[in-house]
């Protein structure tokens, strides 16, 4: 619970003055951002800050993507801010994608003086209605009062329950306002509390559904990245499968037998039989998102569902739950894990390993790289321990299905809004939050022109990043579906490049261009050497290579497309 | 567009009447509409005033949302921060109210007609010209449909109504 702050030396504090000190009060050590003139009285107050450091990008979509990055590697609340209009508009992307994932960032805008508010003044957008539907919460702060208030619950709400982002939205001339110190010293009631401890008779009605299941398995999301251990307990005493979902990359060690690694569109054959053959389905923190399930009345047409969720509206939404357990899903498995008789899974287990013997994760080596050739590479060199950041598109999905995780937050992705352009300032986000971990950023050539800019602030900041880039010359995974739905009619999807490596110098970044195999793993092993700024080396790739396994969209695993 | 298209685009709606009690704050409205609206669901009815504390409104609302949807739809507004209490009220013993004025046609020839009917349905005049009278209404939404659809005959020419608002009965709590 937030402490409230108490100040003896002076009775008032600017309003700017209230949010950098209850910042620095609840653990904030950073803020991405860029200044304007809505948000002058706050930069002047972050002037004086002792225990925040703010960090200039070139762009606000930085600012939240990175902010993103941050609380995703740590599961602090990543803060990032923005002047009024376009600055606050720019980070509305950032905020899309951190809802969609339930990531906690706390996004602080300036906005017009009141006086000025809907007369359509200079830098003027109404934030609070553009990003109503991508925010847990927001607020605009009208009363200085408030302030105080506004700027404690709304870190407390990026946290609580289902993580989210939260915008506070402050006038200028609220930023100048005079507060009465006391006002802090108010005990911040929260007026939301979430429910954590699951129905103990559903967990025992979840727990015997388990003993007598035949074939389960445990469907892992972004939820269970902080349940990782009483679900390995689980898993590992009681040898049920699992299958991790894009957002749950990490949860469970996919280097364990038991796991079958991802699951949907581009998930291993093996999980998506084994998931569509059960009769038993433990969801953990897993949303049964369209990319997962595909056609829903065919997903899993075995299955009892078990579905753990510390959002009740999940529940139901997508798929009926026979045992629904709305709770945290580290206290409802460490209640539930003792209660589980281990079920006989002797045939289960035969049948899943016949699948994943006949249809392995496979590429074929060519004449020019292959990307998962690349990616099993950089997972060689780095011993599997890298923080691995992707962009969206086919290198995501391969990083995915090659780079084999251990450890909660070891897999930072935009999942859920697929957001091109996210994964080299989330990776400097991650490093922030990170400073002695390796991160690594695997990105695609489109994705990365989209906020590429932020190169000079990773160099500005000695950011030791690894940025990798699956240089296919195409929006490739655009390029797939025009290739396979669209009778190869490929329509504005060929990219002409720069040469990423010579950008990375004129940066002052480290660059390097891999065209050959002969070349691959030395110029790894170069860029794991470098330890004061960051690298980019250009993979070029095979254009024409596609990601699979694939199950076309709104399709069931009867239509799964195995490979070429 | 074929009956089957039809059909697959509009799921099957049930009007649903919801009680809800929420912050009396500026864009409240705003979260719970953009709700429905996000979800193709329309807004039948609305209504909205500050209960007994000035810090809480209460929100009667009438939706036509898809029987499917419902359950979810009232965890969704659970989740708004500013939403106390939500409550699907359509099955409940309650009582119920809406308010209308109808201003009607209605010269000397036929005006004790109009008036008649209104009687009838207990509906009081407010305003009475050459031309026109103007009644007032109150009662339970198909009531006012029923008087409504008597006066259509001598030509409607506005109507104002305030959407239905229900509390349950005796002590259970809306």
């Amino acid at each position: 619970m937030a402490k409230t702050m108490v100040d003896r030396t002076t009775r008032t504090l600017k309003g700017a003055e209230v949010v950098v000190r209850l910042l620095e009060e609840l653990g904030v050590r950073w803020i991405f951002g860029i200044p304007g003139g809505a948000s002058l009285p706050l930069y002047d107050a972050l002037y004086d800050a002792r225990g925040i450091q703010h960090v200039l990008v070139r762009h606000e979509q930085v600012a939240a993507h990175a902010a993103t990055g941050y609380a995703r590697a740590s599961g602090e609340v990543g803060v990032c801010t923005a002047t009024s209009g376009p600055g606050a508009t720019n980070l509305v992307t950032g905020l899309a994608d951190a809802f969609m994932d339930s990531v906690p960032v706390l996004a602080i805008t300036g906005q017009v003086v009141r006086p000025n508010i809907g007369t359509d003044a200079f830098q003027e957008a109404d934030v609070t209605a553009i990003t109503m539907p991508v925010t847990k919460h927001n607020y605009l702060v009208m009363d200085p009062a408030e302030l105080p208030r506004a700027v404690q619950e709304a870190y407390y709400l990026c946290r609580a329950g289902r993580p989210g982002p939260v915008l506070v939205d402050i006038p200028r001339d609220v930023l100048q306002a005079e507060i009465p110190s006391e006002l802090l010293r108010v005990p911040f009631e929260p007026r939301y509390q979430p429910v954590l401890d699951g129905d103990p008779a559903r967990i025992a009605e979840a727990a015997e559904a388990i003993s007598l299941s035949r074939r389960p398995i445990l469907y892992v999301g972004g939820g269970a990245q902080g349940a990782s251990e009483p679900l390995a307990r689980l898993a590992r005493r009681c040898r049920i499968p699992v299958t991790v979902t894009l957002m749950g990359k990490g949860a469970f060690d996919e280097t364990d037998p038991l796991c079958l690694g991802m699951l949907g569109m581009h998930g291993t054959a093996y999980a998506n039989y084994a998931i569509n053959e059960a009769d038993l389905v433990i969801a953990v923190g897993a949303r049964f998102d369209d990319r997962v399930t595909g056609r829903l009345k065919d997903f899993c047409p075995h299955a009892r569902f078990i579905h753990i969720d510390i959002d009740p509206s999940e529940i139901g939404k997508n798929k009926p739950a026979h045992i629904p357990i709305v709770g945290d899903a580290r206290r409802v498995l460490e209640a539930l894990e003792p209660l589980v008789q281990p079920p006989d899974v002797e045939a289960w287990w035969r049948q899943i390993e016949e699948w994943r013997t006949r249809y392995p994760l496979r590429w074929r080596p060519g004449r020019m790289l292959k990307p998962q050739q690349v990616i099993e590479a950089i997972y060689q060199a780095t011993r599997g321990e890298a923080l691995v950041v992707t962009d969206v598109g086919q290198h995501q999905m391969w990083a995915a299905q090659y780079y084999k995780c251990r450890r909660p937050r070891q897999f930072i992705t935009s999942g859920g809004l697929g957001a091109m352009g996210f994964g080299f300032p989330a990776a400097m986000g991650a490093q922030f939050a990170r400073p002695d971990d390796l991160v690594v950023a695997i990105v695609g050539d489109g994705g990365f022109q989209m906020t590429l800019q932020d190169l000079i602030t990773a160099v500005e900041w000695r950011l030791p990043l690894k940025i990798y880039v699956i240089n296919n010359g195409a929006h490739g995974m655009v390029r797939q579906w025009q290739q396979l739905f669209y009778n190869e009619r490929y329509s504005h999807v060929f990219l002409r490049n720069p040469d990423f490596a010579r950008v990375a110098e004129a940066f002052g970044a480290v660059g390097i261009r891999v065209e050959a195999e002969e070349e691959m793993h030395a110029a790894i092993q170069r860029s794991l050497e470098v330890r004061d700024r960051p690298v980019v080396v250009d993979f070029i790739v095979d254009p024409e290579e596609n990601c699979y396994p694939m199950i076309p969209s709104g399709q069931s695993v009867k239509e799964m497309i195995l490979g070429e | 567009m074929s009956e089957a298209l039809a059909a697959a685009a509009q799921p099957a709606s049930e009007r649903r009447m919801l009680s809800l009690v929420v912050d009396n704050a500026p864009g409240v409205l705003m979260r719970i509409s953009a709700l429905f609206r996000r979800r193709g669901i329309n807004i039948h009815s609305l209504a909205v005033s500050v209960t007994e504390d000035p810090k809480i409104s209460r929100i009667t609302m009438v939706v036509d949302c898809p029987a499917a949807r419902m359950d979810v739809v009232l965890r969704q507004l659970r989740k708004l921060i500013e939403v106390h209490w939500v409550r699907d009220i359509t099955d409940a013993k309650r009582t119920e109210r809406e308010l209308a004025l109808v201003k009607v046609n209605a010269s000397p020839e036929v005006r004790h007609e109009v008036l008649e009917a209104a009687r009838v349905f207990r509906a009081r005049p407010v305003d009475l010209t050459e031309r026109t009278v103007t009644l007032e209404v109150t009662g339970g939404s198909e009531k006012i449909d029923a008087l409504i659809d008597v006066l259509r005959q001598y030509g409607i020419r506005e109507v104002v109504r305030t959407g239905a608002i229900a509390l349950l009965r005796g002590t259970a709590v809306t």
